[in-house]
């Protein structure tokens, strides 16, 4: 396998590690984007676009969007 | 190295359900869960990749060339959209406990339970 | 159970499970060998058979078309329970949206924001549309292009323009779009039920291989997606933004 292949490959197990080790719900959401990403890119060198595509709407932008709401929700707002 | 997507596939499974044991807080949660279930993304496309072939996309491409596994990635995009639905339920069913019990921490509910 | 013993039972198990992952992928082809027969059959027949280009087009809503159905049904039964859990419970009440608008927001939008957002409107949608489009032809489709078209919508309210927002995609309308466009999948499987004597068959004609118009069923059940798609997005943001900036307890407020 190609030496691009394995960079991204260790870059998205990096990533989810600090996904999952950053308390925090939201850095974790931006953390979670960027792993969505990453993975979205990795979904193109393995020749598969249509995943890469739908993994980079979904993953990095329309799940970060709801936890931030539902952050936006839990988190006390001015009373 | 050809078994690397396999040891990253199962550390992303590993490390998500990691995170689910031990969070502090629902929302943080659902993040590791969508961790957790990415790994079966790069494990199903790491088992339809075929060395030099391309995307089954037969727009530029001759008839007869090497393509990658069309029936994992098909099965891959359809399992990402259940995921982040999920997702979503889950991030739906945090905010009612939230509203119910003031809290988003799992221990804390079954401190409120006695 | 106390933080030590949880974390106990994680790692025991964790070796268990890593125990099988090793059992279960040393059974699997080496990396980047050989592609699945089924893989291979489809790869071979699908522009030939269904005049479609995107294989993983034609495998997802053809050759697998039933899956997806499913698929897409659990997509359509998660929304419902989501509407379920946030409409708002008896003891809240929602705000009127003129409410918040004017003093709740914490921050007002910058004209900057505003003037891209509202730009950039236009250039989503249109991108949307041409995903959804071509879906049988290049890589996207209506999952992909349905979340564009949804994130479209989105810039309305980004670019703080809430009410519009309600009032561009109001939910009863959303609603209706989702439920319609879920059965349109339906539809089209038992019109091929009908016309070719088995559910999801296709019964329109292929067309040119290359055209935007070919491949049969799929550009009509790649709409029917994209549509389903956006409404669920639009109707999850939206709910979930109402819980944020509308709903509270009627005692404190």
């Amino acid at each position: 396998m190609g030496l691009l292949q394995i960079i991204i490959l260790v870059l998205v197990a990096l990533s989810a590690t600090s996904v999952v080790l950053t308390r925090d719900p939201l850095p974790q959401s931006m953390a979670a984007s960027f792993y969505g990403l990453l993975l979205g890119i990795l979904f193109f060198i393995f020749q598969a676009p249509d995943v890469a595509l739908s993994q980079i709407v979904v993953g990095a932008v329309a799940l970060p969007l709801m936890i931030l709401l539902a952050l936006a929700k839990t988190r006390g707002r001015a009373e | 190295m050809t078994v690397l997507p396999y040891v990253v596939a199962a550390w992303l499974f590993l490390i998500g359900l990691y995170g689910i044991v031990t969070s502090r807080n629902l929302i943080h949660l659902v993040t590791c869960l969508a961790v957790t279930q990415s790994s079966t993304y790069l494990l199903l496309l790491a088992i339809g990749y075929q060395e030099d072939a391309t995307a089954p996309i037969f727009g530029d491409i001759p008839m007869d060339a090497e393509v990658v596994d069309p029936v994992v990635q098909a099965m891959t995009l359809t399992d990402g959209v259940v995921s982040v639905t999920v997702s979503a339920l889950l991030l739906a069913l945090a905010v009612q406990t939230h509203k119910r019990a003031g809290t988003l921490d799992p221990n804390a509910l079954r401190a409120l339970r006695g | 159970m106390s933080r030590r013993g949880r974390l106990f039972v994680f790692v025991a198990g964790a070796l268990g499970i890593s125990a099988l992952f090793v059992w279960g992928f040393s059974g699997l082809p080496d990396f980047g060998v050989q592609p699945s027969v089924y893989g291979e059959q489809l790869s071979e027949r699908a522009v030939d058979e269904r005049h479609a280009t995107n294989v993983v087009a034609a495998t997802t809503f053809d050759y697998r078309g039933l899956d997806t159905m499913i698929e897409e049904f659990i997509l359509f039964s998660a929304v419902i329970g989501i509407l379920l859990l946030l409409r708002a419970q008896r003891d809240e009440e929602e705000d009127a949206p003129h409410d918040m608008a004017e003093s709740r927001r914490p921050l007002p939008t910058s004209d900057a924001v505003r003037v891209f957002g509202l730009g950039l409107i236009g250039p989503t949608i249109l991108f949307g549309t041409y995903v959804v489009a071509h879906g049988h032809l290049t890589p996207g489709g209506g999952f992909q292009g349905g979340v564009v078209l949804a994130s479209g919508l989105l810039l309305v309210y980004l670019a703080g323009e809430f009410l519009s927002f309600e009032r561009l995609a109001p939910e009863k309308l959303m609603e209706a779009t989702e439920a319609v466009a879920a059965w349109t999948y339906v539809a089209v499987g038992l019109a091929g039920l009908v016309a070719g004597g088995l559910f999801l068959t296709n019964f329109l004609p292929l067309g040119r291989i290359g055209d935007v118009f070919s491949a049969g069923m799929i550009p009509l059940i790649n709409v029917a997606v994209a549509l389903e798609v956006a409404a669920a997005f639009v109707l999850l943001s939206d709910e979930f933004l109402e819980q944020a900036v509308l709903v509270r307890k009627r005692d404190r407020s």
